[in-house]
């Protein structure tokens, strides 16, 4: 093991640790992030939830996007999944239904990046608590 | 790399690992690789959560649902459902003891909503053996700050400024306590931890160093800078192995990673730490007995002066924290003096962990701002009394401290209150007592405890506490007089006013305390025999009610006297004389008809 010489060194071990670390700080202050839920029931699973919550993730990962991803139950869209709801810090939510790779991306890209909105949005009909 | 989408902290505290958490660490990870999720979830060993009332703790993130109560089986279900199919298992999450609903994740729980955590900031958030996690929460950046930016003046006016007060009992401004050993010139020097927990019920810095035990390491080390010691030492009782192990494992990887040894992060700074085990003295936490009981002697206080500031370990100048101030330190480097001085009172910065037990419903380890009241401790965050019974008293500051009424409960709590009020901080154990709680019996309790552990070294602690509990017994036996009462307090004072140490200088305070706030109940049981509470053995009676009474015949049957009589169908009746208190008919009545009624017959 090498040994820590200067805060520089301290800084690099912090940095290679703090992506393992990154969902555990997020998960304690959720109201500081953009909560992004995908549905990952039998029918969203069926129907590719898991490519599309590991792009996510990745794409997450990748472009320092402060958001956690988190899977949820049937959201009661069978019809259009696999489906993510994304909750903005302070913003209602907003669910896109039929998300493939391309749509994940785009969802990260457009409106979490832009707040530009895409097709596909389902209207939400229920209030949680 | 592979990114996790979710984490499942298990507590790996002494409490739950008793509960079998090991192994459903275990479970999980093998059900994990069943459903070939093992790249999708990972399994992480943290400290204590502090809700120990309900463990085995499983906390899953990044919802933050909170698991109680998990049992090895249930492993399996919790992967199959919540981390494949995201459902959250249902009956193993939390219930809010008023509402009786589950709560969703740990963000909604009153036992959390009210708690700043300080000293307890990693417990539960990360793996405690393993350093890297400690230094992604900033781990030893506190350390590079002092070594790099600051001066040993410089660093010791950051606590100073910072108001911080030892947190084992005393009060004891921090700060000033550095600069003493700092001023004082010796060739070596010591930075001695106390972590020698002995009050009943106090388990905050074992939770601390199972949990968190870098953070003690790192102030030790910068606490070594500040006053020109290179050694440290734990002081720590050998009944409590996990912690031990965990902080045996932190200083080895501290040491391979250069930070503790020779010329520290490039500076000049050296230091190195020992561990010293204890045997579980309650005295050996006084700090000249701890002194005492490290170079090899027996474990007894000495008169102060001295202070350790001057003659201590080897008698050189020694510095002795307990581990919760310890684990405050590297925070207030990073955060601010200021931001430290902002939580609190005007005399008692920052929070205070407290040891929740007794009577209520979230049993374990919180941690408050100073200044707090005692309601929304025992309410809130607590839960309030188990079983709907109504609140009676609280106990603050283990088997020294004393006990406080309804009337105390909206007083802030902070060092300077507790004291005015009789009680005192002491480590931060605080005992909830409901109404079935004799007061007399609970200082009897507790003077059981400090005449077991008086060194015996001045006559107040090992005469006199020895006395006071002897007219206790009394008392509770139904012999006692008024005389007696009288003959409590003087001796109480004298105790108080003569002892040697700490241990007997407090011991009489659940006396005076419960003198002062319950002395009709101490008169009760001198002048009608009668204990209200129906906990002296000796005092109580059964009674039977006469409209509650089917006739049953049960009772007579289990009466190992013979004391109660009646005709089948009739009620029934104790003869008070014949009855030898065993209890055994209020066991057998299915109809609620035997009482222990809070006035005498």
């Amino acid at each position: 093991m090498n040994k820590i010489k200067s805060l520089n060194d301290l800084r690099k071990i912090k940095q290679d640790v703090e992506q393992k670390m990154d969902l555990r700080e997020k998960s304690d202050n959720p109201d500081r992030y953009v909560q992004i839920k995908v549905a990952m029931a039998t029918c969203g699973i069926a129907a590719g939830a898991r490519e599309v919550m590991n792009t996510l993730i990745e794409k997450i990962a990748q472009d320092k996007i402060d958001a956690v991803v988190t899977q949820t139950g049937c959201m009661g869209y069978c019809h259009a999944e696999p489906t993510v709801e994304v909750r903005k810090p302070g913003a209602e939510p907003v669910v896109f239904g039929h998300v493939d790779r391309e749509k994940a991306l785009a969802i990260i890209d457009k409106y979490i990046k832009t707040g530009e909105l895409l097709e596909g949005i389902i209207p939400v009909n229920y209030q949680t608590a | 790399m592979a990114q996790y989408k979710m984490h499942l902290l298990v507590c790996g505290g002494t409490g739950c690992r008793s509960s079998e958490s090991d192994l459903i660490i275990e479970n999980l990870q093998h059900s994990l690789r069943e459903k070939g999720l093992e790249n999708d979830a990972q399994v992480i060993k943290t400290g204590c959560f502090g809700f120990c009332e309900q463990g085995p703790i499983v906390k899953v993130l990044p919802d933050n649902t909170f698991y109680t109560g998990v049992k090895p089986a249930d492993a399996a279900e919790i992967v199959a459902e919540h981390v494949l199919k995201g459902r959250k298992v249902e009956r193993l999450l939390y219930k809010d003891p008023e509402k009786q609903m589950a709560v969703s994740d740990s963000k909604h729980m009153g036992f959390y909503r009210k708690q700043i955590r300080i000293a307890l900031r990693n417990c539960g958030f990360i793996d405690p053996e393993n350093i890297d996690e400690y230094i992604a929460r900033d781990g030893y950046a506190a350390l590079a700050k002092v070594l790099e930016e600051m001066s040993p003046e410089q660093a010791i006016d950051v606590i100073k400024q910072s108001g911080l007060r030892g947190r084992g009992g005393g009060g004891f401004p921090t700060g000033l306590k550095w600069e003493i050993a700092g001023k004082n010139k010796a060739d070596q020097k010591y930075v001695v931890c106390n972590a020698d927990e002995g009050d009943p019920g106090a388990f905050m810095d074992r939770s601390i160093l199972e949990g968190d035990p870098h953070s003690i390491i790192e102030a030790m080390s910068i606490c070594g800078y500040c006053i020109g010691a290179t050694k440290g030492l734990v002081y720590i009782r050998a009944e409590y192995p996990l912690a031990i192990k965990r902080l045996q494992i932190a200083i080895e990887q501290a040491r391979n990673y250069g930070l503790l040894g020779e010329n520290i992060l490039g500076s000049k700074h050296s230091f190195d730490i020992e561990l010293r085990y204890g045997a579980g003295a309650f005295v050996c936490g006084e700090e000249t007995a701890l002194i005492h009981s490290m170079e090899g002697k027996r474990g007894e206080p000495t008169v102060k002066p001295p202070f350790p500031a001057e003659s201590g370990y080897l008698e050189k100048p020694t510095n002795v924290n307990n581990v919760e101030t310890l684990a405050n330190i590297p925070a207030i480097y990073l955060r601010g003096h200021e931001w430290f001085a902002s939580i609190g009172t005007a005399k008692s910065k920052g929070t205070k962990v407290f040891a929740l037990a007794g009577k209520i419903n979230n049993v374990g380890l919180i941690e408050v701002p100073m200044g707090i009241t005692l309601r929304e401790v025992i309410f809130e965050i607590g839960g309030g009394i188990k079983d709907g019974k109504k609140f009676k008293a609280v106990q603050t500051g283990g088997p020294s401290g004393g006990c406080l009424t309804e009337k105390h409960l909206d007083t802030p709590i902070d060092f300077d209150n507790l004291l005015a009020v009789g009680s005192m901080m002491g480590s931060g154990g605080m005992i909830v007592m409901d109404e079935d709680d004799c007061m007399v019996a609970v200082a009897k309790f507790y003077l059981e405890f400090t005449v077991e552990e008086s060194c015996g070294k001045c006559a107040p602690c090992r005469i006199g506490n020895k006395r006071l509990h002897e007219l206790l017994d009394k008392i509770t036996l139904g012999k006692g007089t008024e005389e007696d009462i009288e003959q409590l307090r003087n001796l109480s004072v004298v105790i108080k006013d003569t002892a040697l140490c700490g241990l007997g200088q407090t011991s009489p305070n659940p006396v005076l305390s419960t003198l002062d706030n319950f002395a009709d109940e101490y008169l009760a049981h001198v002048r009608d025999q009668h204990c209200p509470a129906g906990q002296c053995k000796a005092l109580r009676q059964y009674l039977i009610l006469a409209d509650k009474c089917v006739g049953c015949t049960a009772c007579t049957k289990v009466c190992p006297t013979g004391a109660i009589a009646g005709e089948k169908r009739q009620a029934h009746l104790i003869d008070q004389a014949k009855c030898i208190r065993c209890g055994a008919c209020i066991e057998k009545c299915k109809f609620s008809a035997i009482i222990i009624p809070s006035t005498k017959i």
